[in-house]
């Protein structure tokens, strides 16, 4: 059954202004050449599509099932907008997402997830991607959560990017209190393929960030750079762990990690590299500390205090 | 009248006495040079005068524009409008050309940012989103960090070692910008080994073991820096011996 062509009701369409409203400038996407899709719970409640993108959405009890197709060739010029978010305090929505950009195709799509009242929410999601040849597939999930940080934060995605074909990825959850989330992305690289994965977190009060990524640069000449940055204050803890393999002649990798901990904060970096190939080549940084306090005395030597110092430096590391 | 006035203030770092009851006044509006010897305090007297953590228990007084700054941070001593340009310039990862200058810009409009780049010679265009980071080089740092001190519009600028690690064209805009600070008013306090950037300097002050043991014209301090000061045995500070030779 497909829910995501259907005309919304008046309902659906005030929860959809109102899921919008709460991304801010973020949710300004409006226009027929811009591609839409916004998910209220388990509920579709807004969506507009263009030539070679194709969605399908089935309803779940506690969210949707959706498969998003990129037709051979297509070329989306404009982001693709996908909302999902719950506006109450408490409850669920799992999303099953399936992606295939077929060969040669491109889309980026910019995935926002609002929780604005969250008090306990859980956001899972699960997600598989196929990137064709020569294809390349974009996807930036920005997390707007409350102040309350009682959102639990799942998502697991799984990619396989073709011959030549380009994944990039990010993560960003800088807006509202984290809670806890648990990272894992896992991707495979064939020949001449592109990974680029990013996520970006500011944790505060008692956040708990899990995050895997894990790269595999299984092709001849793929290339991958994995990096995390962030930045923990109060009690926030976090768990970082980098994994990038590389079995394939040209294949080349850099693994980045920074960790900013202030209070009582406590971080954990673990960057693995395994070279299987003696053409293969890759390389790894991690970095854990407080603030640098050269960065701090410079800003402070303009008339900046050092919060708004801080601050500042933080908004660099993950902006 | 001197905008910046120190009063008899001495510094111990690590149970040793950096600086030494050292007094002096610097005339506002004009340039000073800072010479001496390594380790004979002269970056510790910029960090004091600054107010860095590390650099603020000191004994004495530092008065700026006729208030007592000595306990004051940081940031409250560079909203007065005194401000210090680094030897070795922070790298800011991720964070851009642009908002690095407006974070202390007097006026936080975009044209500041491109007038002051234009002015330490680097296209705005090019360079305003670029990030603060290793990317750029020292030069190009030491030009950004500048620009920056150009947008907050300070009073006092305390220069360490501005020649440090750049080319024939940085060191040229680093010129430029002095003679903005002086049209401006500025009191700029620069240390330096250059006798290229001596010359763009009206007074100059000798330091050596904590203490300024001579000041003078350019030419006469830099004269005798240069052809009589030796690597002497004194600890901490001069002989009545050694004052008496260098002091007219």
């Amino acid at each position: 059954m497909s829910g995501a062509t259907k005309a919304p009701t008046p309902e659906q369409v005030a929860k959809a202004r109102e899921l919008l409203a709460s991304l801010g400038a973020f949710g300004a996407h409006v226009g027929d050449d811009v591609a839409h899709l916004e998910v209220h719970g388990n509920e579709v409640v807004g969506a507009h599509l263009l030539p070679g993108l194709e969605a399908d959405v089935e309803q779940r009890d506690d969210g949707v099932e959706m498969w998003l197709r990129l037709r051979r060739g297509a070329r989306i010029a404009n982001p693709v907008h996908l909302c999902f978010g719950m506006l109450p305090k408490e409850g669920s929505q799992h999303i099953v997402m399936h992606v295939e950009a077929e060969e040669d195709s491109f889309a980026s799509v910019q995935a926002h997830c609002t929780f604005p009242n969250a008090v306990a929410i859980t956001h899972t999601m699960d997600a598989d991607v196929t990137v064709g040849p020569g294809a390349t597939y974009e996807y930036f999930e920005r997390h707007l959560h409350g102040a309350e940080g009682g959102v639990i934060v799942v998502p697991k995605t799984r990619v396989k990017v073709g011959e030549g074909g380009r994944f990039k990825t990010e993560f960003e959850l800088i807006k509202g209190q984290a809670g806890e989330i648990d990272f894992d992305y896992e991707v495979d690289c064939e020949a001449n393929a592109v990974l680029d994965m990013i996520t970006r977190i500011i944790g505060r009060g008692r956040d708990r960030i899990r995050i895997r990524e894990t790269g595999h640069l299984n092709g001849a000449e793929s290339r991958a750079v994995l990096q995390s940055h962030l930045a923990l204050r109060d009690d926030a803890v976090a768990d970082v762990y980098n994994r990038l393999t590389a079995s394939a002649p040209g294949a080349r990798g850099h693994v980045d990690c920074k960790e900013i901990v202030q209070g009582r904060a406590v971080a954990t970096a673990t960057p693995i590299v395994e070279v299987s190939h003696p053409l293969a080549h890759v390389t790894h940084e991690a970095a854990i500390g407080s603030v640098d306090s050269r960065q701090l005395q410079t800003l402070m030597s303009r008339g900046l205090d050092e919060e708004a110092a801080t601050d500042l430096i933080i908004e660099g590391l993950l902006g | 009248m001197g905008i910046l006035e120190l009063h008899d203030v001495s510094l111990t770092l690590g149970g040793r006495r950096i600086l030494n009851h050292l007094s002096v006044d610097f005339w506002e509006g004009h340039v000073h040079a800072l010479i001496g010897p390594n380790g004979a305090g002269k970056s510790t007297l910029a960090a004091a005068i600054m107010g860095l953590p590390g650099y603020t228990h000191i004994e004495g007084d530092i008065v700026f524009a006729g208030e007592s700054i000595k306990d004051l941070p940081v940031y409250e001593r560079a909203r007065r409008g005194i401000t210090l340009a680094w030897q070795e310039p922070a790298r800011f990862e991720g964070l851009s050309v642009e908002k690095f200058i407006l974070a202390g810009a007097r006026d936080k409009s975009p044209a500041t940012v491109a007038r002051v780049l234009e002015r330490v010679g680097l296209d705005p265009e090019k360079y305003r989103r670029r990030a603060v980071d290793r990317t750029l080089s020292g030069g190009e740092r030491k030009r950004i960090e500048l620009a920056s001190i150009l947008a907050m519009e300070p009073r006092l600028v305390l220069m360490d070692e501005p020649d440090s690690g750049i080319d024939v064209e940085a060191l040229r805009r680093i010129f430029d910008a002095l003679s903005d600070f002086k049209e401006r008013g500025a009191t700029v306090i620069m240390i330096t080994h250059s006798e290229e950037v001596l010359r763009h300097a009206e007074h100059a002050f000798l330091l050596c073991d904590g203490r300024i043991i001579d000041k003078g014209s350019v030419g006469r301090i830099d004269s005798y820096f240069a052809e009589k000061c030796v690597c002497c045995g004194h600890e901490n500070q001069p002989t009545p011996e050694e004052m008496a030779e260098v002091t007219p």
